[in-house]
């Protein structure tokens, strides 16, 4: 059993699904930047104490799911999505699907992920992949970050969709329904409530560590990280705020520019000189990101290391802080029609 | 970012598929760009991975010292947690605290030693001596 699927690569794996899914659902006009910020996507948490791998739990999306789901609902487009306690029940549900001819998208974890380099096997259960065929014992498997598809014998499917840990997927799967298409009028919409919601967690999060509060805070943090950690450790801080922002899903630049690209996409809809505006800022934005991981580099690589290379480094969070919230001001003060 | 300036410098992904990257083209237009990868976060997955061996050599040490047991080489080679490896084995958390004793661990029975020879991807005998 293959249903017709057609796989285009992604920078990112959920809102690379979504296309995906939503393309086989019959519905052609959801880019992977619109599924992204439709999806509200974009986000910034920096949550200290906490750790991850030993090091700072820091996060540039929102939460796995909420891209897609926030994207079917402004779209109106019904989802079904299940989580299951037996391995077998999962799989049993996941043929009946491929049976009826529907592709599926799947939460899986990438440590023991066969067709992924072993230096990117970390225990990170946020993964998505699309399973669109069974042939005997192996599952055909559109991964939108990888440029062509592939299989995954059963028993490594299911190793995959019951990987352990934080946010363990638990088998979860998910499609959409069926649609007949969506107009651009609903588009329109749908760009005005994805906008609305990043404004709302990028810009009133009511704490601290959210949203560019966060970033600044993050920036304030960081100058003190030499002193307090060690510059051997500081380093391993650094090494983990590059990975969690440029590694394959982001797009570049954690995310910034695949918002950028919304930015400039929802133009086509709202005739919005902010759109544009805001546009450019996030492309600057994410160039400063990268600027940062560029100063980080030096320090985790030993070339740089005094306390001046750690303010710089704050510094450019600070910067980073000040485009995106006058980005993100524009954004509030767009009179929508 | 400027399409042309996308970087494609080697990188473990790279041998294996190049990945999308959203980047300005001449008019101002985003575009996607395919990249072999970036030297920028090649160093930080090779810093983030020679903190694992750091952490399992360390390991290594304690157990010859007798401070700890094999268990916790494993631990730190495949980086797993006590809740991570608790979710694989089924053994609860506690548990593997207490596992990670010498002593206690000495004493564990084939049965349990197999469950964590599991999640490990290793032997008994690798997990009993560990393997080093």
């Amino acid at each position: 059993m293959i249903t017709q699927f057609e796989h285009i690569q992604s920078a990112h794996c959920e809102t690379g699904v979504t296309r995906n899914l939503l393309k086989n659902a019959g519905i052609n006009n959801i880019t992977e930047p619109l599924a992204f910020g439709i999806g509200a996507g974009l986000f910034f948490i920096y949550v200290p104490l906490l750790k991850i791998n030993n090091g700072p739990a820091i996060a540039f999306r929102s939460l796995p799911g909420a891209i897609f789901n926030g994207t079917c609902s402004s779209l109106g487009i019904p989802v079904t999505r299940k989580k299951f306690s037996e391995k077998q029940k999962a799989q049993h549900f996941l043929d009946s699907c491929l049976n009826e001819g529907r592709a599926v998208g799947c939460q899986v974890g990438v440590y023991f992920l066969p067709y992924f380099p072993k230096e990117y096997r970390f225990h990170f259960n946020a993964h998505n992949l699309v399973v669109y065929g069974r042939h005997e014992d192996e599952y055909l498997i559109s991964d939108p970050v990888m440029e062509k598809v592939t299989t995954l014998s059963s028993y490594e499917l299911e190793r995959v969709r019951f990987a352990k840990g934080t946010l363990a997927p638990k088998g979860q799967l998910y499609y959409p329904e069926r649609s007949a298409g969506v107009s651009d009028e609903i588009i329109r919409g749908a760009i005005r409530k994805g906008i609305k919601k990043t404004v709302g967690s990028m810009l009133h999060a009511p704490l601290p560590i959210v949203g560019v509060r966060g970033i600044s805070f993050l920036g304030r943090r960081i100058t003190r990280w030499r002193e307090k950690l060690g510059l051997e450790k500081a380093g391993l801080y650094l090494a983990q705020l590059v990975r969690m922002q440029e590694e394959i899903g982001t797009g570049g630049g954690g995310f910034r520019f695949m918002y950028g690209a919304f930015l400039q996409e929802a133009t086509a809809y709202h005739r919005n000189e902010e759109l544009q505006l805001a546009s450019a800022m996030f492309t600057e934005s994410g160039d400063l990101w990268r600027a940062a991981a560029l100063q980080a580099a030096g320090i985790y690589k030993g070339r740089l290391g005094s306390q001046a290379d750690f303010d710089q480094m704050g510094g450019y969070l600070q910067n980073i802080h000040d485009v995106e919230k006058k980005a993100l001001r524009h954004l509030s003060e767009i009179k929508w029609q | 970012m400027k399409q042309e300036d996308v970087p494609q410098d080697p990188g473990a992904l790279g041998k294996i598929s190049r990945e999308v990257c959203y980047a300005i083209n001449e008019d101002g237009r985003y575009v996607t760009q395919l990249s072999r990868g970036w030297e920028v976060k090649a160093s930080a997955l090779d810093t983030a991975w020679q903190d694992i061996e750091k952490r399992a050599d360390a390991a290594k040490e304690k157990i010859r010292n007798h401070e700890a047991s094999p268990l916790l080489y494993f631990m730190e080679k495949c980086s797993m947690d006590t809740k991570i490896l608790s979710g694989y084995t089924g053994i609860w958390k506690w548990a593997i605290k207490r596992h990670l004793k010498p002593d206690v661990f000495a004493k564990l029975s084939d049965k349990t030693l197999q469950r964590y020879a599991a999640a490990f991807n290793v032997t008994i005998e690798d997990l009993k001596l560990g393997n080093i």
